[in-house]
Parts: C-alpha cells; sequence; structure tokens
C-alpha cells in the first residue's frame, strides 16, 4: 500500500540515521539491554517502519474478512463489551446475591463459578468434596440450586456464561429446566457454556471421562443447542488455562485455535454441517502484562481463524468464520506483595483486551493472590472496566492500532508462530481429520504439558535471576503489614448442602429419578444425544454425582499421565 | 562418600487442577539434585501418605490452591502421625495469611505463598535436613 520509492527513500534515510543520529545516542546513552523482548520471549527491534501490505487481503474493514480489524463494523460505538465477572461462592443463596450486586453495579453479563466438586460431577456430601464445597465457586448439587442461583433473574433478560466442561449437559439442563419453570423456553436463551475438554486435559484439570466419549460429549452440546439453542454459545475455545499454566502468547493462540479446529473435525465427523454449528463457536483468551503482544496476539488470532474457518474448512456462512471471544485478565500476574498494585496490572490487561477488540471482559481483584474476592474488590474490578469504557475515550474509533508499524509487524510475527505450531500438531495427527487425531496425540504424548511446563519453567527461571523483573517481587520491595481483609467461605456451607441433599433424597420421586437415570445409562450405551435423557434427569431432581454415575459407569473415567 | 539423595514428593490433594506452581518447584528440586515424585492432581490424603511411605520421602510438598487446605491439611498430618512417618512436610499455594499460624501449629514446617521463589523452597528444603 505504499509507493515502492517511498520505501526505498525510508531504507536509505534509515541506513543515514543509524550512522548518525543515532550512532550518537548511542555513544553517549547506552541502552539498557543488549536485547529487549517481549513478555513471550518474541525480540523487539529498536523501530519500526513503514512495510509493503497488501490493505485489502492482511487487513481489511471491521466486520469484514479477515476480521483482523474487528467483527463489528462499528467496534465499541455500537455495542459496548460485555462487562462480565466470573462470580461464585458458597451456596446458592450467597452468589444469587453477588449477581444482583454485580447487576446493580452495572455488571452486563453473569458468569458462573461453580465448585469443583460440581465440575468434577460429585455432589457435596461425596468424601472428595470435603473441604471443597463452596470455595472456588458455588456448590450446585441439583436443579433446586440452580433455581436459587437465579431467584428473581429474569433469565430471558441476561446472558449467562457457565464454566462447566466435563459435566457441562448437565448443568446446561439444569439452566434450561429453571429457564422453563420460569417461563422462559431454551430458544430464548443466551449465554454460554464452556464445554472445552481439550483444554481440562492440558492445562485447568478438570476432567472426567476419557477423551472419546468426552468428545461425543463435547458435540451433542453442538448438535443440541445448533437445533434448539440458536443464540446460545455451545463452546468457550479457552487458551486462557493454559497461558495460565505458563505458555507464550503465541502458543496459546495455537493451541486454543487447534483445539478449535479439532472441535470442529470431531463435528464434521459426527456428521454436523460446518455452518450449521460453527457460528456459536466462540473463544476466551488471557490478555497477560505485555500490552501489545496481547494487542497483536487477539488481532492475528481472529484473522487466523477466518481463514482456517473459510479456507480449509469450507464454511460459507460469514459467522462461521468471525472469532467472537471473552477475555480475562491474567490472574497469573497478580501478586500477594503490594496487593494494590494488582489494580494498575488488571487496568493495563484490561485496556490491551479492549485495544484488541474483546466483546466480553472479566478483570481480576487485586486480592486474588490470597483468596477469592471480596465484595469491595470485585467492585474495584467492575470500575476499572467501567472507566475505560466511558472515560478514556479508547472506544470513540475502531481497531486504533491498526497501522502502527510495531503493532502489525507483531501481529504477523504472532500469526507465523502459532502457524508453525498449528502445523506441528496437524502432522502429529492422520487421516481425514488430522487436527482432531493431532490433538488427541498431543494431549496422550505429554506434548502440550511438557511444552507448557517448559515455557512456566523459562519464565520462573527469568524472575528469579532478575531477568524480568516484577514490581514486588524481585525489585521494589517493601515491609509489609499483613493483608487480612481476605473473604472466607464458612465451612457452614458444606453442611448446609449435605442437608439440603437430604431432603432433596427425601422429598422427591424416587421412582421418576431412577427411570430417568436408567433411560440416560441405555443411551449412554447407544448413540442417541444424551442432552435428551439428561434434561429428563435435571427435571427429574437427580443430582450432579447421580447424572455422573450413569455416565462413568459407561464411559470410564480418565487418568492423567504425570509429567513436569 | 556420596550423599545419599533426598526424596520429595510433590502432592496434588482435593480436586483443585491449578499445577504449574507443583511443576515448576519439582523441576526446580530435580535440577538441584533431588529426586522427585509428583502425585499428579485429585489425590486423597490416604493416597498421598501411601505414596510418602512407599517411596520412603524426606519431605512432602502440599500445593492447594483451592481454598480446602484447612480440612485437607489436618487429615494428611493426622495420617502421617499415625503411620508414624517421619518428613518434612512444607506447602504452597493460595493460602491466606491468616491460615498460616494454624498450618505451622498442625506441624507444617513451611508455607510458601504466591512470589516464593524455587530458590527459597530449595534452600530451606536443604538446610531442614543438613544436606
Amino acid at each position: 500500500m505504499f509507493d515502492e520509492k517511498k520505501l526505498q527513500e525510508i531504507k536509505e534515510h534509515c541506513s543515514k540515521w543509524e550512522d548518525g543520529v543515532l550512532r550518537k545516542t548511542l555513544d553517549s546513552v547506552p541502552e539498557s539491554c543488549e536485547e529487549f523482548r517481549t513478555l513471550s520471549g518474541i525480540p523487539v527491534q529498536r523501530l519500526y517502519l513503514p512495510q509493503q501490505k497488501d490493505y485489502m487481503q492482511d487487513l481489511g474493514f471491521p466486520g469484514e474478512y479477515p476480521y483482523i480489524r474487528g467483527v463489528h463494523a462499528t467496534g465499541y460505538r455500537g455495542r459496548m463489551w460485555t462487562m462480565r465477572q466470573y462470580a461464585g461462592y458458597g451456596t446458592a443463596e450467597d452468589t444469587n446475591q453477588r449477581y444482583k450486586y454485580l447487576i446493580g453495579q452495572g455488571q452486563t453479563g453473569l458468569s458462573v463459578a461453580f465448585d469443583l466438586p460440581t465440575q468434577l460431577g460429585y455432589d457435596s456430601d461425596h468424601p472428595l468434596a470435603d473441604g471443597e464445597v463452596g470455595k472456588v465457586g458455588v456448590a450446585v448439587d441439583s436443579v433446586q440450586d440452580m433455581e436459587l442461583l437465579f431467584r428473581g433473574i429474569p433469565l430471558d433478560k441476561v446472558t449467562t456464561s457457565m464454566t462447566i466442561n466435563a459435566p457441562t449437559n448437565v448443568l446446561l439442563a439444569m439452566y434450561i429446566t429453571v429457564a422453563a419453570k420460569q417461563g422462559v423456553a431454551q430458544e430464548k436463551l443466551r449465554g454460554t457454556v464452556q464445554n472445552d475438554i481439550f483444554k481440562e486435559y492440558v492445562a485447568r484439570g478438570n476432567y472426567i471421562f476419557p477423551p472419546e466419549s468426552s468428545i461425543r460429549l463435547v458435540t451433542e452440546i453442538f448438535e443440541y443447542c445448533a437445533q434448539h439453542m440458536p443464540k446460545w454459545n455451545s463452546i468457550s475455545i479457552s487458551g486462557y488455562h493454559m497461558r495460565e499454566a505458563g505458555c507464550t502468547a503465541a502458543q496459546e493462540i495455537a493451541f486454543t485455535l487447534a483445539n478449535g479446529a479439532a472441535y470442529v473435525e470431531a463435528a464434521l465427523q459426527r456428521g454436523l454441517q460446518i455452518d450449521q454449528f460453527a457460528p456459536r463457536l466462540s473463544f476466551f483468551f488471557n490478555s497477560h502484562m505485555d500490552f501489545f503482544e496481547e494487542i497483536a496476539k487477539f488481532r492475528a488470532a481472529r484473522r487466523m481463524w477466518a481463514r482456517i474457518m473459510r479456507e480449509r474448512y469450507g464454511a460459507k456462512n460469514s459467522c462461521s468464520w468471525m472469532l467472537r471471544y471473552h477475555t480475562q485478565t491474567a490472574g497469573c500476574s497478580l501478586t500477594a506483595q503490594q496487593p494494590e498494585n494488582n489494580i494498575i496490572r488488571s487496568t493495563l490487561e484490561a485496556l490491551a483486551a479492549v485495544m484488541g477488540g474483546t466483546q466480553s471482559l472479566h478483570t481480576n481483584s487485586y486480592d486474588e493472590a490470597y483468596a477469592t474476592p471480596t465484595e469491595k474488590a470485585v467492585q474495584i474490578a467492575l470500575r476499572t472496566q467501567q472507566i475505560i469504557a466511558h472515560e478514556s475515550g479508547v472506544v470513540n474509533t475502531v481497531d486504533p492500532f491498526a497501522g502502527s508499524y510495531f503493532v502489525e509487524w507483531l501481529t504477523d510475527e504472532m500469526e507465523e508462530q502459532a502457524m508453525k505450531y498449528m502445523e506441528r500438531i496437524r502432522s502429529m495427527g492422520e487421516g481425514e481429520y488430522p487436527m482432531l487425531t493431532g490433538v488427541i496425540k498431543g494431549i496422550e504424548t505429554g506434548f502440550f504439558h511438557k511444552e507448557i511446563s517448559d515455557a512456566a519453567y523459562r519464565y520462573q527461571r527469568e524472575v528469579e535471576s532478575d531477568a524480568r523483573i516484577v514490581v514486588g517481587i524481585n525489585k521494589f520491595k517493601m515491609e509489609e503489614e499483613k493483608f487480612n481483609k481476605t473473604l472466607r467461605v464458612d465451612e457452614a456451607v458444606q453442611c448446609a448442602q449435605i442437608e439440603r441433599l437430604k431432603k432433596l433424597r427425601k422429598n422427591r420421586d424416587g421412582k421418576k429419578v431412577q427411570d430417568a437415570l436408567e433411560k440416560l445409562e441405555k443411551a449412554s450405551e447407544g448413540t442417541e444425544n444424551l442432552m435428551y435423557p439428561v434434561v429428563k434427569c435435571a427435571g427429574a431432581q437427580a443430582t450432579v454425582e447421580e447424572i455422573c454415575d450413569v455416565m462413568r459407569s459407561v464411559f470410564g473415567e480418565y487418568k492423567e499421565k504425570t509429567i513436569f | 562418600m556420596e550423599k545419599k539423595k533426598i526424596v520429595v514428593l510433590i502432592a496434588k490433594p482435593g480436586l483443585d487442577g491449578h499445577d504449574r506452581g507443583a511443576k515448576v518447584i519439582a523441576r526446580a528440586l530435580c535440577d538441584d539434585g533431588m529426586e522427585v515424585i509428583y502425585t499428579g492432581l485429585h489425590r486423597t490424603p490416604e493416597q498421598i501418605v501411601d505414596a510418602a511411605v512407599q517411596n520412603e520421602v524426606n519431605v512432602v510438598g502440599l500445593s492447594i490452591l483451592s481454598g480446602a487446605h484447612m480440612t485437607l491439611c489436618p487429615k494428611i498430618m493426622e495420617l502421617l502421625k499415625k503411620r508414624g512417618v517421619d518428613v518434612i512436610v512444607i506447602a504452597g499455594g493460595i493460602i491466606p495469611q491468616e491460615d498460616i499460624p494454624e498450618l505451622k501449629k498442625l506441624g507444617i514446617a513451611e508455607i510458601f505463598t504466591p512470589g516464593a521463589t524455587m530458590e527459597s523452597t530449595v534452600k530451606f528444603i536443604r538446610e531442614k535436613l543438613n544436606a
């Protein structure tokens, strides 16, 4: 898009500049280190200059292929990103209060954090649940809890994201049941289930069943949503947790898009048509501390996904090409030291997410290196987003960093590195579905685990050798008072849940539960979409564990290989 | 005479899936010449104590980021005591400062919270074992 002659002129002047002004400056003030690198280790040059680019092919317009400049034609001028704080703790009543508080403070979407027993398919009275009930999220054992969780919140008015993976069908079925009780048909529901099992095997650890059965469950959700829940995102393909586990920015988008392509192939293998399910695939990324690297990462991911979907999988519907995503600021960047500094970290990360064009955002609270956040800390985190949205002016124009010599270069570099990784994963696969088989191979051989733990170890060594500065950790340290303002989840929550379970089992129609579970077992042994029998189980007030136990008995359980 | 290798069990009790810290520490201890066994995720207190006994470890490192430490740590410490296992137990993860005195009272030698270095962990183990 530049005149060749002008580019030549710039190049010639650059040599002169290097020998003149630059040399003189370096002689009097040497640079602070020999090599400058991004957080992920990409070397950064002193200066970036205009480069020859095909504007229409490589950048294009917002709302148009390849979407590097965003999926909406008007950016945030028409629709602000959804402010969606991941929240859940204690009982359904506790969390319901927190949701109402957040909505009252101007939050625009809900995001449910379930406790670990729920995410792993155990009821609150299971021995493994001891101590974990209501801790990192809300305890949901049955549709009763789900109903309390959304009491007074009209489900046709809010969008709800649920971080649920291995037992996605169970919790989605309970949500649908509660909505129906409110008089809201499933067709009208808007929201997202995470439903991304691959990254559970790789980084997050909340898996139940082996890959083959898990993939069946994932694609059943695609199918069910395509048929009955047209406004629901059937998956949130997540790079967030792999990044938290230590991988680099390029690995984050490479592994996430590889997983995405693997799910696409799994759905095709099931017999779904690409444009039937692809428009409802959504994504979830991390926003870390390196401002430009993150912006470049988001932009690159959008262009890559558009090309993959259009060119490799032949999607025709433009909605299938669009990478829409939620972002969360980097939990692993928070420090326990001088915790107030985390407010600034979250602000910078949130700003990068917005400059990258996110559709939805969670900002971490400053006290999360200690515990789940207090109401005050969450309030500041939400206000951070509101200040960016309404005071900073960054939303006034679309994709404001486009055309920055550096950001465009870094976007290309990010894409190149990520594509190399994706090719590697593809080459590990075989047959008609090389990404699907490649990703499964990568999980089973520990390829992803090794890549991630290598990067995590490298980073930690950089910090400990002072090659990387983290304020309050290896520089600008100070004596501090003990930090004692953390949220505590009362142990009484567990007792209350156990009592509620006892009552539930006594008062419900046991025969109806038994019948529903037996139908589920039969269906699990066959090929029917399990969402239908699971919805029946949820309606009959079967518990999360009872439903999961049926699937466990048919599918078996996944045992991970331990690699460090 | 060659010194006997220090054997460390890095364990993930409970349902927590965060293992970045556990793995980074495991690697650092390995690089320092210790023998490290990593349990993997979702271990019960019984499984952890069994592994400590079977592998004749000198140190057990517990990594907990789920907030369940005040339930899991006492269980593990009690089981170790019951079975007469003589090991140094250390813990790490997302642990509020106000819980630390009680965990130490249970006999946990040190708690490493966010920001703690690999180096400080290695040093602590070496000093405790005079090795």
